[in-house]
């Protein structure tokens, strides 16, 4: 598969980690193309997560290639990958709880002014910016000077979300988007994914969830045991086939 | 030692001024708005039972000696507010300010001059507070753990270099910085404003006071984000160690000479301040006016009670009572 077609946004081919004796995948090729959702499934310890981290730069794979936007090997660690313009929305999420909505839309990457040495943060233009931001993905919180704490789990995914897709990124990694959240909340933030899709977000998407999966991606990349075992277009598959494919029963 | 039951009619005094002002009244009937406010509550508390109960209390003299009695500790609350507000706690504090203390005696002593001796105990300090940082984060030791033993260790260095006696200290620069003022305050308490300001920007208004709280909520999450903890939490206890020299300078011009000699009541009021100034122990939640009105508290709360004759052996007895009063509160604290 080391065909790569041009159109991807990140691919990588030959790609190993193996943790001391431990081997979480071994020869994986995989890629995302532009402007689609992109869903990795697999059962637990199938090795989609640490691909997922050394795709974000958290791990330096072992052996392999990654081509990021036309460029190999682009980062070594997370503030590289992020600079790089990939954004991670993390299964436990990242936000800081004690900190409010706009300042954790803007963390990292504060709006400042400088005076002379120094650097004074631009609080308006940043809650102005926030709000722009949510109203573009057409998401609800009670006030962007609100603490994060106080919000649902939905509503702090939905944030994690626009953090990601806010700063511009060419790329948004979620993992689990939708793991610890209730059924309505799912569905919100289902709704989100797909507001990213139409607006030709690159999105990668790490699912146990087949159903969620189907609804939502593109294309499907399906780990099992530390290896790619196969890919499929979302709209050519069917939920048994997902299935099959993840067990190993294919 | 009625300070509990006499501050409820206190504090509803304090309410109805507030309530004057536009868009309180809901915070007012919001518990988690009186534990941010609590320095501020005990403070308004105790200057209208001690204006009551002694009225020398709030003569211009006393209100000037008890500001200027407080500079040394807002300073200390302040780089303790830095520490904690990343979730660790700086036990080393009190004794940075004996060593800074030792340091500038003897290089003054040694004929270096004012000057070179002020800054060379600064710099000391600032060494501690780095040294803390680096162990903490590198060592990935707790921060109880490493500044309990820097406490220990740095109090064997000032043994071992003052030989166990005091320094006299005998400068017109210090002299002046300790008796002098300008306009209505003394320049110590010029000295803590200048570093109330300083520190208050810093925390509110620039990328490093956002990463600082952002490190003591969720260390993980700051770090996923890219944000450089380690680095953050050496800057905090380097600042702690900064404002401790800054003490130790203000210290010796106060007493006239260096001492090898902890002051222990110190390092527990600057925790005290800063957790009766509503700043989270577990960090991520911090402000530089509340720790600093906290001290200014239990600072009132000492002259207070000299004021009513009070023996001094209650005085601690009042500080522990005020301050497990304030970590209650907190548990409201939203």
């Amino acid at each position: 598969m080391s065909a790569l077609s041009s159109d991807a946004i990140i691919a990588c081919d030959g790609l190993s980690k193996h943790f001391g004796g431990v081997r979480a995948f071994t020869d994986v090729a995989f890629q995302a193309r532009r402007g689609e959702v992109t869903a990795v499934i697999g059962d637990n310890g199938a090795g989609k997560s640490t691909l997922i981290r050394c795709l974000v730069g958290v791990h330096v794979p072992d052996a392999g290639s990654i081509v990021f936007d036309g460029r190999e090997h682009p980062f070594s660690n997370p503030d590289g990958a992020r600079k790089a313009g990939i954004e991670t929305v993390h299964q436990n999420l990242a936000l800081i709880d004690e900190l409010t909505v706009a300042q954790n839309l803007f963390l990292n990457r504060e709006l400042v002014r400088r005076i002379g040495p120094f650097a004074f943060l631009d609080r308006k233009a940043m809650k102005r910016e926030a709000r722009s931001m949510l109203s573009r993905l057409s998401i609800n919180v009670p006030s962007i000077n609100q603490r994060v704490r106080r919000l649902s789990g939905g509503q702090r995914q939905a944030i994690s979300i626009c953090r990601a897709v806010g700063s511009g990124a060419k790329l948004v990694v979620m993992d689990e988007p939708t793991a610890a959240l209730g059924v309505q909340e799912t569905a919100n933030v289902e709704a989100l994914i797909r507001r990213l899709r139409e607006q030709s977000v690159s999105v990668i998407l790490v699912s146990h969830n087949f159903d969620q999966v189907r609804r939502l991606s593109d294309q499907i990349w399906v780990m099992r045991a530390g290896k790619m075992a196969a890919t499929v277009r979302a709209s050519e598959t069917t939920g048994n086939e997902l299935v099959a494919l993840v067990t190993g029963a294919a | 030692m009625s300070n509990p039951t006499d501050n409820a009619p206190v504090a509803h005094s304090a309410g109805a001024a507030e309530e004057s002002r536009p868009s309180l009244s809901a915070l007012l009937l919001d518990p988690s708005f009186w534990a941010d406010w609590a320095s501020v509550v005990g403070l308004v508390g105790l200057v209208i039972v001690f204006g009551i109960a002694q009225p020398v209390f709030l003569s211009i003299a006393n209100l000037q000696a008890l500001l200027l009695a407080a500079a040394i500790l807002v300073v200390l609350s302040i780089g303790q507010t830095f520490v904690v507000a990343t979730s660790g706690i700086d036990l080393s504090l009190a004794a940075a300010v004996m060593l800074g203390a030792i340091i500038l005696g003897l290089v003054n002593a040694a004929g270096y001059g004012i000057f070179i001796a002020c800054v060379l105990a600064v710099l000391a300090t600032s060494a501690i507070g780095f040294l803390n940082g680096l162990i903490i984060t590198a060592g990935k030791i707790p921060d109880f753990v490493v500044t309990l033993g820097t406490l220990s260790g740095i109090t064997g260095l000032g043994l071992i270099l003052s030989g166990g006696e005091p320094t006299m200290v005998g400068s017109t620069f210090l002299l002046k910085l300790a008796s002098g003022s300008f306009g209505p305050f003394g320049y110590p308490v010029w000295v803590a404003i200048a570093a109330v300001i300083v520190a208050h920007i810093a925390l509110y208004h620039t990328r490093f006071g956002v990463h600082l709280l952002a490190t003591g909520g969720q260390v993980e999450s700051a770090g996923a984000l890219g944000i450089r903890t380690n680095r953050v939490k050496i800057a905090a206890y380097t600042i702690s160690g900064f404002c401790a020299g800054i003490a130790a300078i203000l210290l010796v011009a106060r007493i006239g000479s260096a001492e090898p000699q902890i002051n222990t009541s110190l390092l527990l009021n600057s925790v005290a301040a800063v957790v009766l100034g509503g700043v989270s122990l577990f960090g991520g939640r911090a402000s530089i006016l509340g720790p600093a009105i906290g001290a200014l508290m239990l600072t009132a709360l000492v002259n207070g009670l000299t004021l009513l004759n009070v023996s001094a052996f209650y005085q601690p007895l009042a500080v522990g009572a005020i301050v497990v009063l304030a970590a209650l509160i907190m548990r409201y604290q939203k």
